[in-house]
Order: C-alpha cells, then structure tokens, then sequence
C-alpha cells in the first residue's frame, strides 16, 4: 500500500515521510490533482497558516479530487492543519472555506494561556479509537499550534486541553485527524501512524 | 493533564562538528551531531537544537547537510539556526528538516526578518534568540554571540519579537552562560511574564536542582542545556525523574 501524501508546501512533508519510512511504509508526495484522485490512502500535512493551506488546496485545484477521494472512502489522515481544514472553517481565516466533511468550526485556544500550544501533552481517549489502539493512555504527544477544532464534535475519539478542551484526535468512517504532530511524537506518534498504515490497508 | 516541561539539549556545532563541551560517555565519535541526536533522540529528549557558532557563510552548505543527516535520525521536534539573515536562510533550513528556526542579531538589525519567516512558516516555527545580559536594573540584548550590547532592553525586545511573530523566545543569560551556577531565574521569570508565548531558559545549568528552580521560579517552559548533556554528567532520565520527584511534569518516553 503507497500513501499519497499532499505537499502544498508544508515543512513537515520530510518528517512525515521519514516516519512512515520507518515503518516500512511506501509513500509519494504530491500536488497532482489526478494522482490525488487515484490514490489508495491520503495523507495531509500541514503546519503554519490556515490560509496557505486553504489556498494551496484551491489555486492547485486539489480540493475536488480530495474531497471526492475521502467521500469514495479513501483512508485519510490529516495532522494539524490537516485535521483543521477537515471542518467548515477557521477563525485564523474566517472567510475561507474549509473541506466541511466535519461539522463546526475551529476556534482560536483561550489567550489567557501561553501561544502557540508548544510541546508535549497528554490526551483523554473518550471513547473506542482505532488510531490510539496499543498506546498508553499516559503517552505524550507533540502538538505546536495556536487554533484548534471543537471537543464537542461527534467524531471526536481524544480531546486535549489548553485552556480550553479541544479536538486532540477525530476518527469517522475513514476520516481520521490529529491535533499533534505523530511525526515528532517519538514512539507513541510511530505507534499512530503504524495503525492509520493498517487500517488504510 | 497540562503540558510537560520540556528538555532540549543543544548542539553549538562549527557548521560540521560540535565544538563545545563534548565528552559523551559511550559515544565512539563525541563530536558526531549525528551520533548526539540520535542518542538523545533515543534518551527522552524533548527536542533538540542545532546551532552553527561560527556561521560562517562558506560553511552554510556544510550546516544544511548537518541539519539534514541530524534530522533523518529524529522523531522528536528540532530547531537550528545560526548566522539565519534573510528570509531564503530560513527557508533552507527548514528545507533541510528543521521544525522551527532561530533568529538572533540578524533579527536585532532587522526585525522585519521575524515577520517575513513567521509569514511564511507559521509563527510556531519562528523562534527568536535573545542574548540578555544584566546592565544595572535592567538586562541588554547582547549581539554577535553575545560579545556586543545592541542598547535594546531585553524585556521590550522580546516583546516587539513577539508581535513580529515569533512563536518562542530562546533565553540566555550570559552573566550565566558557561558558569555552572545555576539558570538566572529572574531574568526568565521577567521574560516569561512578559510575553505570551513559551520561553526556553538557557545558560548556567549543572544541577538538577538548578532545572527545579527555573521551571518553578524562572516559570521557563522548557530549559536548554549543552555539555552537561554532551560530557555525560547529567543523563536526561534522572533528570526527569528528580524533577518529576520534585513536582514538575514531565514527559517519559515509553
């Protein structure tokens, strides 16, 4: 199985694919629409302003074939931006449009605590998660971001707190997101992306 | 469930090999970044930074490379910079695998510079370095590796760094710097109340109780250290075990 990984630009493309390296794990990167549209698992990186993603996915004309991949089923797993951009919108960018395959929006964290949200944290898994399966439920994450999707939604399988509950992990159908950054989490992040790779294959 | 208190230890490399205080216990080459990284990596370090001292721009290509070979051997986050000037610095070592990038005098003389990479990256992925050293009631930003006053005070300017955009301040203290003594507390503690985002605390760690002390009276968000690291004198997981003893979250990897 090849993962398909969107590059619109995004630093972490590198890491991720070393990442799934080590896992043994084939994957290309890519801004083809057409090669978006034929692939048999997606991945989508993103790290630093909603809008660069938004506009990329837009002004690349990779927003249709990604849209219609995830509907077909296509497993997808978004990290950071990647997650965000899967609800309607984002305050960073109110006047943008998400992809909308997850209903709300994402809010800014509370500035009452220190921004970005960087570092290491842990999560509370509220229900059966296919992504944190065999991971402690004490492991720590890497997360660095200033925005983040709401805890309330229904495909939420983790929540994470930072001066507000927020969306640490989603999982619906064959939609999966993450908050943080499993490309920079040590062994538990290896751990997540190894059970996307088997539930995507 | 809050956010552990993070340990970054830090590589001054010449561009190839590091160049400060290294005597790693076990290591066949000491001066290896590559051989460093991965040990940390594998040790429970947070993050790690890379800095080239010397920045010198004919030994740019030979740094990238650094990044790159450091890079492929990490699953934890890592920051470099050095000699950082335009724009297109940045971007190359983010190219080369670096999570965030460090700005420091040429930021001083232009801090256009912290908006144009924050812009561009994200402010998470902009981190300024700022030089501080006491100057009577109040701490200068030093410049040129800390050998040059810039006749900025250290709070206002990481408070303009902040608004350009940076995302977290690396702090160091040079009164500190080297001695051993212990992290300047009040210093950090000025900063860190100061500014919104995460601080680094960097400069005069040796003790475990010294970590203790800046994360609960420096309220640092996470704390740098090199040779302690490198020489071998401090491991990482007694560490966090004695600050985890003493209160403080901290993360273990599994």
């Amino acid at each position: 199985m090849r993962v398909t990984i969107i590059d619109y630009g995004a630093g972490n493309v590198p890491s991720v694919e070393r990442a799934l390296e080590r896992l043994g794990a084939e994957s290309e990167r890519t801004n083809l629409p057409d090669k978006i549209a034929r692939a048999g698992a997606l991945l989508l990186p993103g790290v630093g302003h909603y809008a660069a993603l938004v506009r990329a996915l837009d002004e690349q004309k990779m927003r249709e074939p990604l849209v219609g991949a995830i509907q077909r089923g296509v497993p997808f797993l978004g990290i950071c931006l990647g997650l965000q951009v899967l609800f309607e919108s984002s305050a960073e960018s109110p006047q943008l449009h998400g992809l909308s395959l997850l209903p709300g929006k994402v809010c800014a964290l509370p500035s009452t605590v220190k921004l970005p949200h960087m570092g290491w944290n842990q999560i509370a898994s509220n229900r059966q998660s296919q992504l944190l399966a065999g991971i402690d439920a004490s492991a720590y994450f890497y997360f660095a971001h200033s925005f983040a999707g709401p805890d309330s939604n229904g495909s939420t399988t983790a929540t994470c707190f930072h001066g507000a509950p927020f969306a640490a992990v989603v999982e619906t159908q064959n939609i999966y997101g993450v908050q943080f950054h499993p490309e920079k989490s040590g062994d538990s992040g290896s751990r997540l992306l190894q059970n996307f790779l088997r539930i995507a294959t | 469930m809050s956010l552990a208190h993070r340990i970054i230890p830090c590589l001054d490399t010449d561009g190839e090999r590091v160049v400060k205080g290294v005597n790693f216990v076990g290591l066949r080459d000491a001066g290896d970044p590559v051989a460093l990284a991965a040990r940390y990596n594998k040790e429970g370090a947070d993050e790690l930074v890379v800095l080239d001292i010397a920045a010198s721009r004919d030994h740019r290509p030979t740094f990238l490379e650094t990044i790159r070979r450091v890079a492929a051997e990490l699953s934890i986050p890592l920051t470099a910079g050095g000699g950082v000037r335009t724009l297109e610095d940045g971007r190359a070592v983010v190219r080369a695998g670096a999570d965030k990038v460090t700005v420091n005098t040429a930021a001083v003389e232009r801090p256009e510079l912290i908006s144009e990479l924050s812009r561009e990256f994200g402010a998470q992925a902009v981190v300024l370095a700022i030089d501080a050293k006491r100057n009577g009631g109040h701490w200068d930003v030093m410049v040129r590796g800390g050998r040059e006053s810039a006749n900025r005070d250290a709070i206002q300017w990481a408070k303009s760094g902040v608004s350009l955009g940076a995302g977290e301040i690396l702090l160091t203290s040079v009164d500190r710097d080297g001695t051993r003594v212990g992290f300047d507390t009040e210093l950090t503690a000025a900063i860190s109340k100061a500014v919104s985002v995460p601080v680094i605390a960097s400069g005069g760690a040796k003790l475990p109780e010294h970590f203790v002390q800046i994360f609960k009276e420096g309220a640092a968000d996470a704390a740098l250290a090199a040779s302690i690291f490198h020489d071998g004198a401090q491991p990482i997981r007694t560490l966090k075990e004695f600050l985890s003893a003493s209160g403080i979250e901290v993360r273990f990897p599994c």
